[in-house]
Formats: structure tokens, C-alpha cells, sequence
């Protein structure tokens, strides 16, 4: 029920957006992230985007992870 | 995909596991609140990957599976009046309630429509003007909003036939009367990733501030909940319970403003019944009077006969987090997706049906 997935925006018409996902095209609410562009990835729950995804943060939590993980040789 | 595959590198996977290995010393239990976590921990074999003295729990977050047997029943009831169409996310539709289901109310000839969205209900109320369309309202923060701009939708475009009947309910409540009740000794909580979405990680804070356990907010994919793991175990080995976003590339902390706004403008909190556990204050979202017009509950009155639970069931103490589903006696024997008897069994998220799905599996799965 909570399941949500990134889909990329493409385009934009108002308070809907047509998205991709593994070249599955959806046109998807936007009305709760005025905030979302095209080129932008969003999680899609339920014919609606509930947020913006946060590429920074996305490479910042691999980086994180690889250096965690790197930690675990040391020993 | 993006955002997807990255983050299920099996052997960075591993390597994780190694370093929560080093760091943990205490025997301990982690609730994963969410029913979407449980799938994933069994799925990708986490409980495998973690040391032994780490102990998995899965808890109350299935929307279906906390319906209670009389909003199911309702549900049932209002499928039967005549001239009326319910629709419904589709995990519902198998759910027994005390009589019957939403299935069997359709093979009986009710009309009972599943749906992938909100809009979609909206759309069936639109082409159908001569019935009424009911939606049958579950989930938690991360549904309540697309139900709420179901109804503001219909609102707007003057559509006079839809109706929701509201069985919302909200997550960090009920984390209180799970703790509240101590029947299960919980050291943390890997928190909702996409209720959190919505209601960012503030609304945890009461939850190292007044129960001393530890909160970090999970994303779905193995090397998410590792994270989250990680930092579980490292703030409870440093006995400094706190609130951590382990799924920051989704989650900020003040989480979606906007969608809380239309949440709140549409709904209120009251009291909900849950599966298991009870009344429980201030845990369920109630359509506002001004917006009473789409209240299915104001709209329709049914007569329900006395919920009646099914026999020997434990679904209630898997939801609580007090029984594992192996231990109900039903589990597998009776107990089947093919013929489930509690809604734990039916839900893509119930944990019955995870552990039966996933449960035999003792090595780690590819992924």
C-alpha cells in the first residue's frame, strides 16, 4: 500500500506530468510537488507524485555506503 | 532502474552486514513498522545477513491487514446497497470479514471495482452519475493524501456521486499504543519510509524522548534498510536513542508540506479501530463537516450484525508485533494465500504473507 517508485518526469501539463520508468510511460498527479521538473525523479505512489527525489542526497548515501562498507575490511 | 538498482549491490550488501556485525554487542529487537520493510528483510534475506543476537519484528504497518473485521463489514454492506459501486486498491477485495468479503459480495452481484488510484474512482463516479461511487478509504500518511485530493477533486469539478469511506489511520499513534502497552520489548524502530515522505521524521521525536528507543527511517531496497540497521544499532550501542533519516534521497525532515496541507484541509483526527489493538486515540483521519457531502459514513446507513473474528487466528498479535507468523498454529496448514483466513495472509504487505512467501528461504537471495 505504501509502495512507491522513482519514475523520471518528461513532461509537464499543469498538475500532471507524463513520466518513465524502464520505458513504461504514465502520466502521473503532480499536485502535491508544484515543486517537480522535467528531468526530475519522483516517487510515484498510487497515480501520484509524493515527492521530489533528492539526487545529492542519493550520491551522498552511496558514498556513505562504500565508505561504511570499506570500514568492515580494516578489521 | 535508477534510484533502484544501486542500491541492491549484493556484495556492498554484504560487507555492510560485516561492519554492523563488528559494532553490535547487545542482543537486541528492531520493529520494521512498516509491512513494505518486512517483505524486503525477508525477501532479500537481511535477518540472514545480520547477527544472530539482531532480531527482526515485524509490526502493525499493513493498512489492509489493521482493518477491523467492522469497517470490513461495512464495507461489505455498503457494496450491497443498491445502485452503488465500490472501489477499492486491490489488496482488499480477499480480505474475509466476519460473513463475507468484498469478492464474494462481487461474485454475489454487487458491483465492486478495484482500482490503482484515487483518480480512477473519481473517473468511475464521473462516467456512472446515476450511482453512487464509493471508495473504501485505508492506508496511512502516505495514501491519506491522495484520498484527500480525491475529494477536493470532486469538489471542484461538481461531481455529486463520490463518496469515501474513511478508515485512514495514522502511524505514530499507534507506535505510542504499541509502546504504551510494553507487551513487546522493542530497542528500535526502523520508521516508514514513505509515510515519512509525507510527515518528514519530527513526528518520531516522543519516541527516544519518552520511550528510549532508537528511530532511523528506512528506504525499501536491501542496502537502505542495512543503513538503517547500521545506524540502529550503533545508537543503541551508544545508548543515545534519536531520530535518523536513513532514506535521505526520499525523506526530509520537515517532510511534504503541500500534500500534508490538503490532508488536513479534507480530514481530522479521531479515534480509529484497529485489528489487534484496539480503539486508539487520535490514530484515524475523519472527513471534515465541511466536506461532509463525500462522507460515506453520513451518506449511508447499513445495519451490521456482531463482527465476529475468525477462529484461532493470530493475525491481531502478528499486527502488535507479539506473535511471528509461524507461531499461529493456522500458518501454513489452514492458512494459505490461496485461502487465507486473516487479512495478514491476504495483503501484499501482510506479514504472514511475507514470511510464507519468503519464510523457508535460509540463504541470501540473489538481487
Amino acid at each position: 500500500m505504501c509502495l512507491a517508485v522513482p519514475v523520471k518526469i518528461v513532461s509537464i501539463d499543469g498538475d500532471e506530468a507524463e513520466t518513465e520508468i524502464a520505458g513504461v510511460r504514465r502520466r502521473v498527479s503532480i499536485v502535491f510537488t508544484p515543486e517537480a521538473k522535467v528531468g526530475d525523479y519522483v516517487l510515484l505512489h498510487t497515480g501520484y507524485a509524493i515527492g521530489v527525489i533528492d539526487e545529492a542526497e542519493a550520491e551522498e548515501t552511496l558514498k556513505l555506503l562504500e565508505e561504511m562498507a570499506s570500514l568492515s575490511e580494516v578489521h | 532502474m535508477k534510484f533502484i538498482d544501486e542500491y541492491q549491490d549484493r556484495k556492498l550488501a554484504q560487507r555492510l552486514a560485516r561492519k554492523i556485525a563488528q559494532r553490535s554487542t547487545k542482543t537486541i529487537r528492531l520493529m520494521e513498522f512498516c509491512g513494505g520493510h518486512t517483505h524486503a528483510v525477508l525477501r532479500y534475506g537481511i535477518r540472514q545477513l545480520v547477527p544472530k543476537t539482531i532480531e527482526m519484528r515485524s509490526g502493525p504497518g499493513c493498512p489492509v491487514c489493521v482493518t477491523a473485521t467492522v469497517d470490513l463489514d461495512k464495507a461489505i454492506a455498503l457494496a450491497h446497497l443498491p445502485g452503488v459501486i465500490v472501489t477499492t486498491f486491490g489488496d482488499m477485495i480477499r480480505v474475509p470479514g466476519s460473513y463475507s468479503s468484498l469478492q464474494k459480495a462481487k461474485a454475489e452481484g454487487a458491483d465492486v471495482r478495484i482500482v490503482y488510484s484515487t483518480i480512477d474512482a473519481v473517473e468511475i463516479a464521473r462516467a456512472n452519475p446515476g450511482r453512487s461511487v464509493i471508495f473504501i478509504g485505508i492506508g496511512f500518511e502516505t495514501t491519506a493524501p491522495t484520498i484527500a485530493a480525491s475529494v477536493l477533486r470532486a469538489k471542484q469539478e461538481k461531481i455529486q456521486n463520490f463518496y469515501v469511506l474513511s478508515l485512514n489511520k495514522l502511524t505514530p499513534p499507534v507506535m505510542k499504543a504499541l509502546l504504551d502497552s510494553g507487551e513487546v520489548k522493542i530497542d528500535g524502530i526502523v520508521c516508514p519510509g514513505h509515510v515519512s515522505v509525507i510527515i518528514g521524521s519530527h513526528p518520531y521525536e516522543f519516541i527516544p524522548r519518552d520511550y528510549g528507543v532508537a528511530c532511523a527511517i528506512s528506504g525499501f531496497e536491501p542496502l537502505d534498510i542495512l543503513l538503517c540497521v547500521d545506524k540502529l544499532v550503533e545508537q543503541i550501542e551508544r545508548g543515545e536513542p534519536k531520530v535518523e533519516i536513513a532514506y535521505s534521497r526520499g525523506v526530509k525532515p520537515e517532510g511534504n508540506k503541500r500534500a500534508r496541507q490538503l490532508m488536513d484541509d479534507v480530514f481530522e483526527v479521531g479515534e480509529a479501530i484497529w485489528r489487534g489493538i484496539g480503539i486508539v486515540p487520535q490514530s484515524g483521519l475523519k472527513i471534515r463537516g465541511r466536506y461532509k457531502q463525500f462522507d460515506a459514513d453520513r451518506a449511508f446507513s447499513v445495519n451490521l450484525k456482531p463482527p465476529k473474528e475468525p477462529k484461532g487466528c493470530r493475525c491481531g498479535d502478528v499486527i502488535r508485533g507479539v506473535a511471528t507468523p509461524p507461531e499461529c498454529k493456522l500458518f501454513r496448514k489452514v492458512c494459505t494465500p490461496e485461502s487465507p483466513v486473516g487479512p495478514c495472509m491476504v495483503s501484499s504487505e501482510g506479514a504472514c504473507a511475507a514470511y510464507y512467501q519468503y519464510g523457508a528461504t535460509e540463504d541470501l537471495q540473489d538481487f
